[in-house]
């Protein structure tokens, strides 16, 4: 397995078909365990570390998990292809760029990640599109008993699972949504969303985790209490009260922006569709900008109707997306274009590294030729 | 503090230049920040948060007594000052050794909670998961109490009752 054999699409959580997809982009279940008799990483030696990486490797790899699974050995990849593997939300930044032997197992369909020697001997994630915490959470219990089966945890009566840090103590549990905010941001109400999640003491991040800015109107929630609380308590928050309510503030937005401010969203939406079809040298974080634009415009045409006039040019764009039998603009289309311009994605399918400015300029031809497939 | 750029939203953001000696103020609104393109670290990391949390408690003198910060654990070699670097413990017994002054920052960083509540290992001895359920059960039985669900309370009860 070669990470260019997924590079040049986007991964299946990331297509737009899941659940509540128009706002929730994806949702994400990851557990932090270590091993019982062996120290924290802070304190292991290389050797220490081998060893853990070693036991742990074996017991993830030699598990059923209906796709194939395959191992990247992370302190010996690349800079190229750490930096892929982030982008693609496999593993983490800290992972990317962190120390001593340390590695991934992946599930080609990349909907499981377990990353081996990052801040604890072991993180395991699920990750599915839209809104779909439930089935995260069945999935991640069940890989975590199967591990369990074969290496025992570090683990106390009174605190549960033991980890590096104290903020990740008891059940190990972080739940993370990634959400599209466009219209909550255009409408200037995005300080309702901070504050909600202010109350109910939740972490915001930007699109890449943990010290990432928000970049195109994408925000991704996670819990900060893992202990005293029950997973499932933790996860139907979240699914059944946290989000529903964030999605209802962005859709009274979207329904704003429709009917007082229709002229604000139609410049919105064609200036970044001038730009986007006209630049020739665009920066990762212009392209994220305006296609987040462009996604809300597609989303309003799909799930309101809507047809203002930019709308309705979204609506005759040819869609080179053949399977897409509307026509138009779809939603896979944006987040490919998204996601496949991001600088290491770009340069993996390149074939080389290539400097910033000679990204710019083929990020801008990408993007251009997506947006007018008769040229 | 009103924001300079459109003088109506209060300026949250303030940043400070110095630039060849000359010093600069700007005091910003989130809204025009971001128009300027100033990055806003809306989140502090968790574990930095926790270490200054940390190194902020002797001065309070609350938690970590003389013969805690002294003491070195004989599995990992880890002491106190270390986590107030690092934020990390070094091995599971540390949460032990060093329970009493790790509590106070437990309870900080995990909104007053201190006892798991959440799964167990299936390889735990019988007794060991039965104590677990129990803490669990005692839990929701506060919980249905302060929300004076009292048929709630009441089922939790039983259900304690039959486990012990």
């Amino acid at each position: 397995m070669k990470l260019t054999d997924i590079s040049r699409d986007i991964n299946e959580w990331f297509d737009g078909s899941g659940p509540m997809s128009d706002i929730v982009i994806s949702s994400r279940i990851r557990l932090a365990r270590n091993l019982a008799g062996y120290k924290f990483l802070s304190r292991c030696s290389t050797q220490e570390r081998e060893q853990t990486l070693q036991k742990l490797k074996q017991a993830v790899m030699s598990l059923d998990l209906g796709d194939k699974i395959f191992y990247i050995s992370v302190d010996n990849a690349s800079s190229l292809d750490r930096n892929f593997l982030v982008e693609r939300h496999l593993i983490s930044r800290h992972h990317a760029f962190g120390k001593g032997p340390r590695g991934a197992v992946i599930a080609q369909r990349e909907f499981f990640t377990a990353m081996i020697n990052e801040e604890d001997h072991l993180r395991i994630q699920v990750l599915r599109g839209g809104l779909q915490l439930s089935q995260c959470a069945e999935q991640i219990n069940h890989i975590d008993d199967m591990i369990e089966q074969k290496v025992e945890y570090a683990f106390s009566p009174r605190f549960g699972y033991l980890t590096a840090c104290p903020t990740n103590l008891g059940t190990g549990i972080r739940v993370s949504v990634m959400l599209h905010l466009p219209a909550l941001k255009m409408t200037g109400q995005i300080d309702k969303f901070f504050n909600a999640t202010k109350d109910l003491s939740l972490a915001v991040r930007g699109l890449f985790g943990e010290g990432t800015e928000a970049a195109g109107d994408f925000y991704q929630i996670s819990n900060q209490v893992t202990l005293g609380v029950s997973e499932n308590d933790i996860v139907s928050q979240f699914q059944d009260s946290i989000i529903p309510e964030i999605i209802e503030y962005e859709n009274a937005a979207r329904k704003q922006l429709l009917s007082k401010q229709a002229e604000l969203l139609d410049d919105k939406i064609s200036r970044a569709m001038a730009l986007l079809k006209h630049a020739h040298l665009i920066s990762s974080q212009e392209a994220i900008f305006l296609l987040s634009h462009l996604r809300l415009g597609v989303n309003l045409q799909r799930n309101a109707g809507a047809s203002t006039p930019a709308i309705q040019n979204l609506a005759a764009l040819g869609s080179e997306d053949r399977a897409d039998k509307k026509g138009g603009l779809s939603i896979a289309t944006v987040n490919r274009l998204f996601m496949l311009t991001l600088p290491a994605h770009l340069q993996l399918n390149y074939g080389k590294p290539l400097d910033s400015l000679h990204r710019d300029a083929l990020r801008a031809k990408i993007i251009r030729s997506a947006l007018t497939p008769d040229s | 503090m009103q924001c300079q750029s459109c003088q109506k939203r209060e300026a949250t953001v303030h940043l400070t230049e110095i630039n060849d000696g000359v010093r600069t103020e700007l005091h910003l609104c989130e809204q025009c920040a971001q128009q300027e393109g100033i990055a806003i670290k809306s989140q502090i990391p968790l574990n930095e948060l926790l270490s200054t949390l940390l190194a902020s408690q002797p001065a309070e003198g609350e938690l970590l007594d003389d013969s805690d910060t002294k003491r070195c654990c004989p599995h990992c070699g880890f002491m106190l000052e270390q986590f107030r670097k690092e934020a990390l413990l070094g091995c599971p017994y540390d949460y032990e050794l060093f329970e009493s002054s790790l509590l106070g920052l437990i309870e900080k960083a995990q909104n007053g909670h201190t006892t798991h509540c959440g799964k167990v290992p299936s390889r735990m001895p019988a007794d060991a998961q039965k104590q677990i359920k129990l803490s669990i059960l005692r839990q929701q039985l506060e919980s249905a109490v302060g929300s004076e669900d009292y048929e709630r309370a009441a089922e939790v009860r039983d259900k304690i009752n039959k486990l012990e």
